[in-house]
């Protein structure tokens, strides 16, 4: 796979192109190994300063890189078995949000995600991973069957928001929203919610719910993507940069603020480096979740979440 | 009355012979949607709708309650919470300075207030949103407030009211705002576990996280006539998509006509159908 890179990544992409050259070059093969050894050691040297310091606008960028692992990706990965359920049974199957019956470790389990898609035509198909309401409604039914058969319930968001249409608005954007946060809230089996790359408002919260709320180091979450925010306090979304600044949307921030439980490391320079290192990391904070939720009886599992709930933003 | 205004006022400002600033202040009040002037006593009289064009103006939350709830016997829950700044929020302006115009603006505390009461002798617990408090957005203290309205509902045992006009969640509590669309349709989800009504009625206008939450989840949805109500604003909406909106595109007449809410309900009538449908739900209802 051809790297791409971002525009702050340029110093990292000037050194790896550098190792490509020697590699083809005519010279010494010791020489060459000892140079591309040295130029290796530099480049993650760099990654490593560069990641660890990323300004917010940065870490918008990586959490939406083209490259970055999405659901389907992660279903590869995470999960030894899995067939896909579709449709909302009242209009369409919508395929933002995918959802189906998995195997993760030793646990059957539900799993229900966005999905934005990679190519162009598949970008559309999945309408760049934001829902109409037909996918929170899918995505409700699913919920609820994995309450009905004893299924621990997984989800993974990254979305930029809900679709902003003229026939979402006619279907109900608000109450599909609005209704999925109201299920999660009571929903009588174990939710371990991992935020994987962008957490967009209402449309990711829609996912949101949950006993375990994992998110990726580089993943952001918001209450609206820094272009709405920027336009609606600045009026101006070019202002973004600053609206990502100030909305603090960084996993770092958002654990100091007690909102999520857990950081899920990253591969160097980010998930899109090594899908198969984010995959096992996500899948190992999942698995031991499973295995503590699952030994708390239901009421205080259902009564500990409700209780969690109303501590966000408690005075 | 109204008539005696209809033929003297236009007039009389024409002509000049009384200078606007001679008119007591407070006495006069454009209607925004037809634009005549009209007279502040007989408009209080008329639960604040235009007279002329029936035009529903927009009521601050203390006057909202007041008109709503039995004069006599009420009592404000959560009284005097002010917000919190949880991310040091800054855009042009500090979310301090915000608030502090906010506060002039609105002569309250928060975006929204919640009342102990009864509605023709019935009581229960009743929230409205303020509007002029950043917009009616919901930050963590409205959350807060809203559920502790809730659980005084519960616990006594009383329905629950709530008149929501809101932009939407407050940016500049980001995430600890979006999560209060969590933690508000949580507290609803006991409500209905409990079997108590909870009953929206939206105001113009609602979007975005407040009506992804709490207004939507009413046993009952009512919307007074021509309330603005979606998801997602209609300038966001043509502006990405570039298209031109139907007319009366989320208004409440179409909300009714797409199945998101029960009734549209003019503001006269709004108290003795809240009392009707409230004393209908709990007819039968076994404690
Ligand atoms: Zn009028």
């Amino acid at each position: 796979m051809v790297k791409s890179y971002l525009d702050f990544e340029q110093p990292i992409a000037d050194i790896e192109s550098k190792i490509l050259e020697l590699e083809n070059s005519d010279l010494d093969q010791d020489q060459i190994n000892k140079e591309v050894i040295d130029l290796n050691e530099s480049a993650v040297k760099l990654t490593e300063k560069i990641y660890s310091n990323l300004s917010p606008w940065q870490n918008v960028q990586v959490a939406r890189h083209s490259e970055r692992p999405h659901f389907v990706d992660y279903i590869e990965r995470i999960a030894d078995e899995f067939d896909e359920l579709h449709g909302d049974r009242h209009f369409s199957d919508d395929r933002a949000i995918l959802g189906g019956i998995g195997k993760i470790g030793d646990y059957k389990v539900v799993i229900i995600g966005h999905e934005k898609g990679r190519s162009t035509e598949e970008k559309i198909k999945h309408n760049f991973g934001m829902s109409q309401p037909e996918g929170y409604r899918k995505a409700c039914r699913l919920m609820k069957l994995a309450e009905r058969f004893n299924l621990p319930l997984v989800t993974m968001i990254d979305t930029p928001g809900a679709y902003p249409g003229i026939d979402s608005e006619e279907r109900g954007q608000s109450e599909a929203i609005a209704y999925n946060l109201k299920v999660m809230s009571s929903l009588r089996t174990p939710i371990i919610v991992n935020i994987v790359g962008e957490g967009g408002s209402g449309g990711a919260l829609a996912l949101g719910v949950g006993d375990h709320i994992n998110m990726m180091e580089h993943a952001t979450y918001s209450v609206a993507s820094p272009e709405a925010c920027a336009s609606i306090i600045w009026r101006d979304s070019e202002m973004a940069a600053e609206a990502a600044e100030a909305m603090k949307l960084s996993a770092n921030n958002i654990f100091e603020l007690k909102l999520i439980d857990e950081i899920i490391k990253e591969p160097l320079g980010g998930a899109h480096r090594n899908y198969d290192q984010a995959s096992s990391q996500i899948k190992n904070s999942i698995i031991n979740n499973l295995e503590r939720l699952n030994q708390i009886p239901l009421n205080d599992l259902v009564e500990k979440r409700y209780e969690r709930l109303m501590s966000y933003g408690a005075l | 009355m109204a008539n005696w205004f209809e033929k003297i006022l236009p007039s009389f400002i024409r002509k000049g012979s009384i200078k606007k600033s001679t008119i007591p202040e407070g006495l006069w009040q454009n209607c925004s949607a037809c634009n005549n002037i009209l007279y502040v006593p007989e408009l209080e009289t008329n639960l604040y709708v235009c007279m002329k064009c029936d035009h529903h103006i927009r009521l601050g939350a203390r006057k909202r309650l007041e008109l709503f709830l039995d004069t006599s016997g009420t009592k404000e829950l959560s009284e005097g919470k002010s917000p919190k700044d949880w991310l040091k929020f800054k855009d042009t302006k500090t979310y301090k300075e915000r608030i502090n115009s906010a506060e002039k603006a609105s002569s309250e505390n928060e975006a929204l207030i919640v009342m102990e009461g009864t509605v023709n002798k019935l009581p229960l617990v009743a929230a409205a949103f303020e509007f002029r408090f950043m917009g009616g957005s919901m930050g963590s203290v409205v959350g807060q407030k809203f559920v502790e309205g809730v659980n005084h509902a519960l616990s006594n045992q009383l329905p629950f009211v709530c008149f929501s006009t809101s932009g939407g969640a407050r940016m500049q509590e980001s995430l600890v705002s979006l999560y209060q669309m969590a933690k508000t349709s949580a507290a609803i989800e006991k409500m209905h576990q409990a079997h108590l009504p909870y009953i929206s009625v939206m105001i113009d206008p609602i979007y975005g996280g407040v009506s992804a939450s709490l207004a939507m989840l009413g046993d009952i949805n009512i919307a007074e006539p021509k309330a603005l109500v979606g998801f997602t604003g209609p300038r966001v909406i043509e502006q990405t998509l570039n298209v031109q909106l139907p007319e009366g595109f989320q208004r409440s007449e179409f909300l009714l006509e797409h199945g998101a809410i029960d009734m549209i309900v003019h503001r006269k009538d709004l108290k003795e159908t809240v009392h009707r449908l409230i004393s209908g739900l709990i007819s039968n209802r076994k404690s």
